[in-house]
């Protein structure tokens, strides 16, 4: 159960991660917006919530495993990795650049704390079902967690994996839908509807729930009770808000992948600066 | 094991007692296919040990995802299928998780090439090879026989890394008895001939061998190299086998973009003096349905024709052999 205290902190946390989304993304350069600005809440709550994971030894066999499948969206995980400890924080500064272990997509050979190398779309379910599938050979008691953009459902290959997960029952897996309802180049559902999305899960032999997906309670409270489902997977589709965070951006698909220009990279950073920011 | 030589062998066979084995020997190893189990012969593999072997449906692409998860979590993979969905269907997911994610996965694509036969031009795979041989961290290996094709099962479980194996239908002779050891960037010297050199790799191998007992009766000595290992490919062994030989022959039952013509071709374009390059194999088509022997016939693989084609070649160059 998340407490009061928990949740306040973890908020800090969302609130530091948006600013330094912003800060190392700059002005002038193309960079992923919209989509790891709506994910913060889900992978705070993920590292600084619920994953058993020990950041002195992020290759532990027994910790919890998050695998980004909407690799585009991982600036917020390399700020869960830096916050941890477990990359560099000042690596941030070198998203992107030439030579830096922070690609523009996860590169697991790469960067420690990936898990799996994603970027093309639709990949992540099936690699988290491998890892639970050998987990479950070699006893390992872990639990899986595979975060989607809905645009991904596009793909096929999730709705391959999807059926496997649960014919197989891995009920140690819990996927996470950031249901912002835009993808690229406008509204997911005008290209190829997903709705209703809840029913296509459950139909597909899912635990299915839905929270907000910028709301810590519910979202700690169906990440707990994701643990208590047996015999089949769980997931929660959160609804959230593309660019969520930075006024300008809310809910406008033309920052899924584009620069800002400095006027307004300067008005998100006086939005988003922590007045009690201590890095 | 015990096969003789001469003994025909479809190298799918080897691989299914090459599992077996395997599993036995190692409780790491893990065997995926995708609901062609029983053609691919990892059959076996699923029923002595079930709790290791996955029928992943009709799925191809999920099969890759999840065989890097697997490896990622400390297994041995080897994900299944006919030639032309692994890697064919599933390049993308190939690229991403075992290339790029260097996955300790072992992709076997079985039923490979122009000798899949009856099942014509859509299970031909006539690519495999120009799909995996550019990716970076690949092994590439077409075994010419069953022993070969066991031994490299074995090479493959052993090192680690992303592998691809080509495996086929074809019932091919035996060429290497139980005391050859398969070694990943060896090319075994097959035969040897002042004239000529004859790379081959996968069933050709074997078909090269009889093309140069032909090419002999014709007063012209080949060399024949087997070409198991596509990559990383030994160059100084293909280069060496061409030194002062007048012609270079390149057999592959696939097509001559992309595949070991290519790969010769890419060798051999970069040091001086070294022969012009004939590449067999299949033009710039489809296959189609018929027998594995008509299909070898019709697109000119059978020895009788490459002999034919490769005096007409050595004619069209201006070659002239030393008696």
């Amino acid at each position: 159960m998340v407490d009061e205290t928990k949740i306040a902190e973890l908020e800090a946390t969302a609130r530091e991660f948006r600013y330094h989304l912003i800060r190392m993304m700059g002005a002038n350069k193309a960079h992923h917006f919209g989509g790891s600005l709506s994910i913060v809440e889900l992978v705070v709550a993920l590292y600084f919530y619920k994953m058993r994971y020990d950041p002195l030894n992020p290759a532990w066999e027994e910790r919890d495993r998050f695998v980004m499948s909407k690799g585009h969206a991982v600036p917020t995980q390399y700020c869960a990795l830096a916050k941890l400890g477990v990359i560099p924080f000042e690596e941030l500064d070198n998203l992107k650049k030439l030579g830096s272990i922070l690609q523009g997509h996860p590169n697991a050979c790469l960067t420690p704390g990936i898990e799996a190398c994603t970027g093309s779309l639709g990949q992540g379910l099936s690699f988290a079902n491998g890892i639970a599938l050998a987990a479950r050979i070699r006893g390992l008691n872990i639990r899986v967690y595979c975060l989607l953009g809905d645009g991904e459902l596009h793909e096929g290959q999730v709705w391959e994996a999807a059926m496997q997960s649960a014919g197989q029952k891995l009920d140690m897996l819990c996927a996470l839908v950031d249901r912002n309802g835009l993808k690229s180049q406008g509204v997911v559902d005008e290209a190829k509807p997903l709705e209703p999305l809840a029913l296509k899960w459950q139909a597909f032999g899912w635990h299915v729930m839905t929270v907000d997906g910028h709301n810590f309670r519910q979202i700690c409270d169906a990440l707990d009770a994701a643990e208590t489902i047996k015999g089949k997977p769980t997931v929660i589709i959160a609804k959230t808000v593309k660019g969520k965070g930075v006024s300008f951006m809310e809910g406008q698909f033309q920052f899924h992948n584009a620069p800002i220009s400095a006027e307004q990279w300067q008005e998100a950073m006086w939005l988003l600066a922590p007045k009690d920011l201590t890095r | 094991m015990k096969w003789k030589i001469g003994d025909r062998v479809e190298t799918r066979d080897a691989y299914g007692l090459a599992l077996l084995e395997l599993g036995k020997q190692r409780d790491d190893v893990i065997v995926l296919d995708a609901d062609l189990q029983r053609s691919n012969k990892t059959y076996d593999f699923g029923q002595a040990f079930p709790e290791r072997f996955f029928d992943m449906g009709i799925a191809e692409a999920d099969m890759i995802g999840t065989a890097a998860g697997m490896a990622a979590t400390g297994m041995t993979v080897f994900a299944t299928s006919f030639a032309m969905f692994v890697p064919g269907r599933c390049y993308d997911q190939i690229r991403l998780q075992l290339s790029y994610g260097w996955a300790n996965v072992k992709i076997v694509g079985v039923s490979a090439g122009l000798t899949q036969g009856p099942d014509g031009a859509t299970h031909q795979s006539l690519d495999d090879i120009a799909l995996t041989r550019p990716l970076p961290g690949f092994t590439v290996l077409v075994p010419a026989d069953a022993t070969e094709a066991y031994q490299a099962v074995w090479a493959a479980a052993e090192m680690r890394g992303p592998v691809y194996i080509r495996l086929g239908r074809y019932p091919t002779p035996v060429l290497f008895d139980q005391n050859y050891r398969f070694c990943i960037g060896a090319l075994p010297i097959m035969r040897e001939g002042r004239d000529l050199v004859i790379y081959a790799t996968g069933i050709m191998t074997a078909l090269a061998l009889v093309t140069a007992e032909l090419l002999a009766h014709r007063g012209l000595e080949a060399t024949v190299l087997n070409v198991s290992t596509i990559k990383p490919l030994n160059v100084n062994a293909i280069l060496d086998a061409a030194t002062g030989k007048t012609l270079a022959i390149s057999m592959e039952e696939h097509w001559t973009v992309g595949g070991l013509g290519s790969a010769v071709a890419e060798t051999l374009a970069g040091v001086a003096g070294m022969p012009p390059l004939l590449r067999l194999g299949v033009e710039d088509r489809f296959g189609q349905s018929g027998t594995a022997d008509e299909l070898l016939a019709h697109y000119g693989l059978t020895p009788p024709t490459m002999v034919e084609t490769i005096l007409r070649f050595a004619r069209s160059v201006g070659a002239s052999f030393e008696k």
